[in-house]
């Protein structure tokens, strides 16, 4: 028996599961297209649609997916207003 | 194509890694619930989909002190956890919300939750409600749909899914006579943070009723879970409404073109065989009154 | 201090100057008198803390678990059904190494229902991790309670203490109670550490679920940590002893006129006080007869009842339980550890007098050869 554990679990300890492997279809954001309006971010349930910290041509903060994570549900390309988030097959 | 993938920053208070099925309405509605409430909260949560996607041991999705006791007695222990922010008087500043499924909420846990109102000890109690156990296999609950088909009332030949009907939960909250009383979807993400913030400045108990597509449980695209809140509500079956010591306050309205019972019903394979046969389409059609019977009681038809 | 007091008071009014933070209970015979009294003194501005109407002991116990977890010391009391109605909870408070005091006045199980003392109740959850001391007497009661809540925190496991239903929780006798100061100086405020309670300066997260992969050594860890309390408990009775004059042998088990007993007794509660009467009329015979109490079931205390027993000719342990399709709970227990026939009696259950003559028919029977499990009843 090793030494006595902390029974309790580490906050944000799950970032060690890289559940971006479970997907078939991947987002890819069109940054050019995307108004920075943060749907994809609201309606994502990983909750990993960030912004990159970039503007577009058109002055907006475009935003991407962190692909470590992106499960692949394709909610972020159904809910984004400018349809800028294309869901493609993965090739594994 | 190309895939430069960078990591996101988000930290989120529920954080990402958790084992939620891809496009699980709990997790999302759950995330904006904590964030919501803020760091300066303590969640007590029953045993469920979102307790064992989220907190795998060693290793936990939230960054707020959070507890998992029991499937039944979230509620409980988080009367327990008020009672000690009384006593040590943080109950001003820190939150205390018991989150727990349907299953937890409308039937097991629902003698323990209604001790807590009847106290009006100071929490918030919020159920995801995907209308069946989905954590042991989409068997069914209290929150059940009328006709939906479940591992334990299945559509077979002779009985066309569940014959029961969803139990009135906000009604019973409302009779306990609490501050807050309110329901919503995870197609009103907005709504959500809206919600728990107002709850969280109301005195005493409250409660919160969620609708959450789970998406293996309704058999739906993974890409509709946002969709079908809306259209759950669209169509009068989950209506959106907050109450303030029994008094409607705010119901959101339906949108002046009708849409049907069967537009959120089809979706999903939970229901298809209500499409099948002149059985299905009766149930359909009750299913319809319901919904009617709701925008009429809430008055959500638009001027 | 010296004062008439019944037994539910005295254990309600130790709590009292145990000072916890949170009190829920849910009223059940026989344990009502000492919620009453926790909620008297809260409804006096006797005490501070938080008084919580559980809507059942499942709630109770949720409860005080929820407010040990939020870092505050907490308390709750049952009976019987209560506890059993409870079983979830303690095995859960036990697997998340919550502190926490539950007193259990003991009481018969139904069916048939019956609201008189036997030992049935507490029994059916020894395995459930919690340390389980027994009560002699309402002294001892009072003494244990305080000693419970030090072991508690010191050994961060949820400890019951358990008293005979009626024959200790309703009677009257003249009893030393501690002086506040002097609780206060024996037992410290509790304080967890920031890693160890709902904080949100240091947010942790307690309940999580374990795999195959982390559940066993898990619960390992908890069965040696139930074995650790062994130091704890020996340590708190001297320490006590050492402090208010009171202890019991070596706070597992303690001898009465053992040491050349031929026959001893070996039982737990408050039919010891009966046993203690009816050995000294036999020694006044020159019987050799003396008495083994055993103090605390959980962790238990098998070396200690071993050595204790090592000059026995016949043994006897007497209790009011047992596990149906077996025998009694002690009785099997006492037998895991030594190597000579033991008969098991079984006296008392719902309320059935165990009477000295009941005593004395033991120890007749104890000397014969059949060590078949016996039922004895009052003449």
């Amino acid at each position: 028996m090793a030494k006595k554990q902390d029974l309790s679990a580490e906050p944000g300890g799950t970032m060690k599961n890289k559940t971006g492997s479970w997907r078939t279809y991947y987002p890819v954001v069109d940054h050019e297209k995307c108004i920075g309006c943060g749907t994809c971010d609201k309606v994502c349930p990983e909750g990993i649609c960030y912004k990159v910290g970039k503007k577009n041509k058109a002055g907006h903060e475009y935003y991407d997916n962190d692909l470590d994570y992106c499960k692949g549900c394709g909610l972020c390309a159904e809910e984004c207003p400018v349809k800028c988030i294309e869901m493609k097959f993965e090739e594994k | 194509m190309q895939r430069n993938n960078t990591n996101s920053k988000n930290k989120y208070l529920l954080s990402e890694g958790h084992t939620a099925c891809a496009g699980c309405g709990e997790l999302l509605a759950a995330r904006h619930v904590a964030e919501a409430a803020g760091p300066n909260t303590i969640i007590l949560n029953s045993t469920g989909c979102l307790e064992v996607t989220t907190s795998q041991y060693p290793n936990s999705s939230w960054r707020l002190p959070w507890m998992h006791s029991l499937f039944e007695n979230s509620s409980a222990v988080a009367s327990g956890v008020a009672a000690a922010l009384k006593y040590k008087k943080q109950d001003k500043n820190i939150n205390v919300i018991a989150q727990a499924g349907d299953g937890g909420t409308f039937d097991i846990g629902m003698g323990l939750i209604s001790g807590l109102w009847e106290r009006k000890d100071n929490v918030l109690v919020v159920c995801y409600d995907n209308e069946a156990y989905m954590n042991t296999g989409v068997q069914a609950s209290g929150a059940t749909s009328h006709g939906a088909s479940t591992t334990t009332s299945p559509a077979g030949k002779a009985i066309p899914g569940n014959m029961l009907f969803k139990k009135d939960m906000p009604a019973i909250a409302i009779a306990h006579d609490l501050s807050y009383v309110a329901q919503t979807t995870c197609g009103h993400i907005a709504d959500i943070e809206k919600k728990v913030k107002k709850a969280l400045t109301m005195p005493g108990a409250k409660y919160l009723q969620i609708l959450c597509g789970c998406t293996p449980g309704w058999n739906y695209d993974t890409k509709l879970t946002v969709k079908l809140g809306k259209l759950a509500q669209q169509s009068g079956l989950y209506p959106v409404f907050e109450a303030e010591y029994g008094e409607i306050t705010t119901a959101l309205k339906v949108p002046k073109k009708k849409v049907s019972v069967e537009e959120f019903l089809k979706p999903q394979k939970r229901f298809k065989h209500l499409f099948k046969d002149e059985k299905g389409k009766d149930l359909i059609k009750q299913l319809q009154v319901r919904a009617d019977k709701n925008i009429e009681k809430y008055n959500l038809a638009t001027e | 201090m010296r004062k008439i007091l019944e037994g539910s008071h005295a254990v309600a009014e130790a709590v009292r100057m145990c000072a916890p933070g949170v009190v829920s209970a849910y009223p059940i015979t026989p344990q009502t008198h000492i919620v009453e009294r926790l909620a008297d003194f809260k409804a006096n501005g006797q005490a501070d803390y938080e008084y919580v109407l559980g809507e059942s002991e499942f709630a109770a116990a949720s409860i005080v678990e929820g407010a040990v977890a939020a870092g505050v010391r907490s308390y709750s009391a049952t009976s019987s059904q209560g506890l059993l109605l409870m079983a979830e909870v303690l095995f859960n408070i036990a697997g998340m190494r919550l502190p926490l005091v539950l007193s259990v006045a003991n009481r018969a199980i139904s069916a048939p229902i019956n609201i008189w003392n036997d030992q049935q109740d507490a029994v059916t959850v020894r395995d459930s991790g919690w340390i389980m001391l027994y009560a002699e007497d309402n002294q001892e009661a009072i003494d244990m309670h305080i000693q419970a809540f030090k072991i508690s925190e010191r050994v961060k496991l949820p400890v019951m203490v358990n008293m005979d239903g009626y024959v200790l929780t309703h009677t009257y006798e003249p009893l030393d109670m501690p002086s506040q100061a002097d609780v206060k100086k024996y037992l410290p405020a509790y304080k967890p550490k920031a890693n160890e309670f709902l904080n949100i300066k240091n947010p942790r997260t307690f309940g999580a679920f374990a795999t195959p992969e982390t559940y066993m050594e898990l619960r390992q860890e908890l069965y040696e940590i139930v074995e650790s309390s062994r130091k704890v408990i020996n340590q708190e009775n001297r320490i006590y002893k050492d402090q208010f004059g009171r202890g019991s042998g070596d706070g597992f088990t303690e001898g009465y006129k053992l040491n050349d007993a031929e026959t001893v007794l070996v039982s737990f509660g408050s039919v010891l006080g009966t046993m203690k009467d009816v050995v000294d009329e036999l020694r006044e015979k020159g019987e050799k007869v003396g008495i083994l109490k055993v103090r605390c079931l959980r962790p238990f205390p098998g070396e200690e009842i071993k050595k204790a027993l090592e000059k026995a000719k016949n043994i006897a342990v007497v209790e009011k339980c047992l596990s149906l399709g077996n025998e009694g709970i002690l009785g099997g227990e006492v037998k895991q550890h030594i190597d000579k026939p033991v008969k098991n009696f079984v006296v008392g259950l719902g309320g059935k007098d165990a009477t000295k003559g009941v005593i004395k028919e033991i120890v007749k029977k104890a000397k014969g050869t059949d060590k078949k499990l016996e039922f004895i009843y009052p003449e």
